[in-house]
């Protein structure tokens, strides 16, 4: 009680935040989302065994049948496990970036995400740390998939590799979870949220590099190799391929960084109080 | 008193503006504020002033446009047209400076149910810019005052309804807000929790003089002495000192008073 009444500066406090300040919202939002990661087990065990039954089972069945050649960054003929390594890396950031969403409509419907939004400090700023939360969050799990991939043999030509792979898996965290904040600021609901998984996540993981190479798929159709090409999650997947081997492709770094912004763009403006779709979407939820 | 929506927006906003420009700031100046959905009008030219140290109910049935202008107020959509401000800082153009001052419980609950109750009051600290020393000793704080100190490391999941709430008013309190918003609090609470969230927040009033808008359907929650705005099918139908509206009315309950004003009767 004494605390509230005899604090003055806080009836009158001056105006604006100091960097401190900033620092202290950004690292308490990422320590709840980790919080929020740990309680949640079954989370964080699905979003481990998803890749590893693909790893397991799927590539391991079509070990035998899918050769692929040689083809940069790779300089020796490589087992198919090896070849979907990075593709199952940025999965694993994919549905953590559309988990990060489905959380933020279900922290709207909840009313979580109204506790997030009426903090005093910008809403680029609160939406942005969500974002980096979120993104560490993802690197986390592909960590974690990387030390039973160790076991597997599956390896980068020499350690470095898994430090080098590390801002490439920010990069891609970025874009993916960016993208996820975006559509999740288009979600009504909850329920939609299984359309996402349709139409986003599953188009956006088969049609790309992560399964099996572009030029393989450009000898079965020309235009599904374009698509593969224009998708943004074939430039992630690209990206971490090739950090991974201490190598840098820049067309992909480009694309993916250019998402990046303009995903968090639009989802900055989509959650804008005056401009976004919140507003344009009816009723606040009760 | 008058009932007539015109004419008390008009002096309402005289008595806001006068306050400003006096230096004493109203707590919360809603003014001429309107607000659609589409082509559905939800609010139409809302006026009035929360002073601080007063304590405000702000009565309407489900769909008088409560939420909508507790969402404009707490700055999740922009007001249409019209402007809010708390302690003269415009939500829309210094909303920083308003929300920093401002104090929330909303109707939905807002605690993460897997956290304890510290790591709750330690994330809202940190969305104030509050630091984790600073915010345990004023978490600590908070929470003597609504009687859950000893809960402290408690999982809010083993709380009951009445005493989630308590922590959330302990958490609206935690930036020392001058200006405390709540939305229909005791929604889903039984007696006794409903007795003491009121009084706590009535003593809130006395003690630290600070000032309450508190919506509700339930007429049993106004005492006499509240101001009192009657918001009906998103228009104000009076505002002032709950016995004067009822007076204005020439009701002899404030129940049969908000019958007549909105010619509807509200529940139990």
């Amino acid at each position: 009680m004494t605390a509230i009444t005899s604090d003055q500066a806080a009836i009158k406090p001056r105006r604006g935040f100091t960097l401190g300040q900033y620092w202290i919202c950004l690292s308490g939002i990422v320590w709840r989302e980790a919080l929020r990661f740990l309680h949640q087990r079954e989370r964080f065990v699905s979003a481990l065994v998803r890749p590893l039954v693909w790893l397991f089972i799927f590539a391991a069945g079509f070990r035998s049948v899918l050769g692929v050649s040689i083809i940069p960054p790779y300089e020796t003929y490589i087992l198919y496990p090896v070849y979907i390594t990075p593709g199952l890396m940025a999965m694993i950031q994919l549905f953590n970036g559309m988990q990060s969403s489905l959380s933020m409509v279900y922290d709207r419907e909840t009313g979580n995400m109204r506790t997030l939004l009426v903090s005093p400090f910008p809403r680029w700023f609160l939406l942005t740390s969500k974002l980096l939360a979120g993104t560490a969050v993802s690197i986390l799990q592909v960590y974690a998939y990387l030390i039973i991939a160790y076991f597997w043999e599956i390896t980068p030509p020499s350690p470095w590799g898994y430090l080098t792979v590390l801002p490439a898996l920010a990069l891609s965290g970025l874009m993916l979870g960016a993208l996820g904040m975006l559509l999740s600021s288009l979600i009504k609901q909850l329920e939609n949220f299984a359309g996402v998984m349709n139409f986003v996540i599953f188009p956006m993981f088969f049609a790309s590099s992560a399964l099996y190479p572009l030029w393989r798929v450009e000898e079965g159709s020309p235009w599904l190799a374009t698509l593969c090409w224009i998708n943004p999650f074939t430039h992630a997947v690209e990206l971490i391929r090739f950090a991974f081997y201490e190598q840098i492709t820049p067309i992909s770094l480009a694309v993916v960084v250019g998402c990046t912004i303009v995903f968090l763009a639009g989802a900055i403006i989509a959650y804008d109080p005056s401009r976004g779709m919140l507003i344009r979407r009816g009723a606040p939820s009760e | 008193m008058s009932i007539e929506p015109e004419g008390k927006n008009a002096s309402m906003q005289e008595k806001g503006e006068s306050k400003v420009e006096s230096g004493a700031r109203p707590a919360l100046q809603v003014s001429h504020v309107s607000h659609f959905y589409g082509k559905r009008k939800a609010l139409d030219d809302v006026s009035f002033v929360i002073e601080p140290g007063s304590f405000s109910v702000l009565l309407g049935l489900n769909g008088a446009g409560k939420s909508t202008l507790f969402s404009l107020i707490t700055r999740l959509y922009a007001t249409s047209s019209g402007s809010i401000r708390i302690f003269g800082y415009d939500v829309a153009r210094d909303s920083g400076e308003a929300l920093r001052r401002l104090g929330v419980v909303f109707q939905a609950r807002t605690l993460d149910p897997d956290l304890s109750v510290m790591q709750n009051l330690a994330y809202h600290a940190a969305l104030h810019g509050i630091g984790a020393k600073d915010a345990k000793r004023r978490a600590q704080s908070v929470l003597e005052q609504v009687s859950l100190a000893d809960r402290v490391n408690e999982k809010v999941r083993n709380l009951s309804g009445g005493q989630m709430r308590r922590v959330e008013i302990a958490r609206a309190l935690l930036h020392n807000p001058q200006i405390l918003l709540l939305d229909e609090p005791t929604v889903g609470l039984d007696v006794k929790a409903r007795a003491d969230i009121v009084a706590h927040v009535r003593s809130l009033v006395a003690n630290q003089g600070i000032g309450v808008l508190w919506t509700t359907h339930l007429i049993d929650e106004i005492a006499m002495t509240d101001d009192v705005i009657v918001l009906h099918e998103g228009r104000v139908l009076a505002n002032g000192v709950a016995a004067d509206v009822i007076a204005s009315t020439g009701a002899p309950t404030m129940r049969l008073a908000f019958a007549k004003l909105t010619a509807t009767e509200l529940g139990d």
